[in-house]
């Protein structure tokens, strides 16, 4: 079974690089990273600033149902060449995981699909296997939904 | 159901992953794996035990001593412990993916 999102994460190194390839055209690929409520769809956060430009920054918000708020990121980009590449930083508030340093690369396959090259890079090796365990503990009933997918296609 | 037996809360723990790593080559008794770790002895004990009850690790006697040795079987299903974690992201970009297909730029 070929894997379209692969995360590869060596033991002992401070960073992973997750790939995927997208049926769609690098140019929407890089949309999705851009649009503010493009972002709120598919990351399922409520963006409260986006600046797509170069020492820009970004404020993202995860509220519970009753208006709590349960996750909030902030970060700054370093770099930004639409439709090829972003590096920014990414800093989850009032958690012990720091700040990573994240490198986009958005590279064209063909006319109708893309590829979405990310790096991440951790203050240590800790902290990396410390994000590494996070869906286990926060996505307790996605992951049990997960898991079982997981299992039954192994059958 | 009970969370704690679940496979990937057993392996979301370093000290268990070290268990699982150093029994992958030899079964080995409760005492020679807690002699390689800091931690008190009933703290591995409790490890050794979740990782039995949900079938990471088999017990096998032998004479008076009970061998540990890993679930080949059961170590398949979880073949990367970054399974969750890659999934979270699947879901991420399976969205991006559907919400980009249906974008209709606005005018």
């Amino acid at each position: 079974m070929e894997l379209k999102t692969k995360i590869d994460a060596k033991d002992g190194q401070q960073d992973l690089v997750i790939t995927r390839e997208f049926e769609l055209p690098v140019e929407l690929l890089f949309k999705a990273y851009v649009d503010p409520e493009i972002i709120e769809q598919w990351m399922g956060t409520k963006v409260l600033k986006l600046e797509s430009k170069k020492h820009g920054n970004y404020y993202i918000e995860t509220s519970d149902g009753k208006g709590n708020v349960a996750f909030r990121a902030n970060g700054v980009i370093h770099e930004f060449i639409s439709g090829q590449k972003i590096i920014r930083t990414f800093e989850m508030e009032n958690t012990p995981f720091g700040v990573q340093l994240e490198v986009y690369e958005f590279q064209k396959l063909t006319d109708s699909t893309s590829k979405l090259k990310m790096h991440v890079i951790y203050e240590s090796v800790a902290q990396r296997d410390q994000v590494l365990k996070l869906p286990f503990a926060q996505g307790i009933n996605m992951a049990h939904n997960r898991i079982q997918e997981i299992l039954n296609k192994l059958k | 159901m009970n969370l704690r037996r679940d496979v990937f809360q057993a392996i979301a723990d370093p000290t268990r992953r070290a268990i699982l790593l150093l029994v992958a080559s030899q079964a080995m008794t409760a005492g020679a794996i807690a002699s390689n770790f800091d931690t008190a002895r009933p703290t591995v004990s409790k490890h050794l035990q979740i990782l039995t009850e949900c079938e990471l690790l088999k017990q096998e006697q032998n004479g008076r001593e009970i061998y540990y040795h890993s679930n080949a079987k059961k170590m398949k299903e979880i073949a990367d412990f970054i399974e969750p974690f890659r999934q979270m992201w699947v879901d991420r970009f399976n969205k991006l993916e559907n919400i980009m297909k249906n974008y209709q730029p606005k005018k």
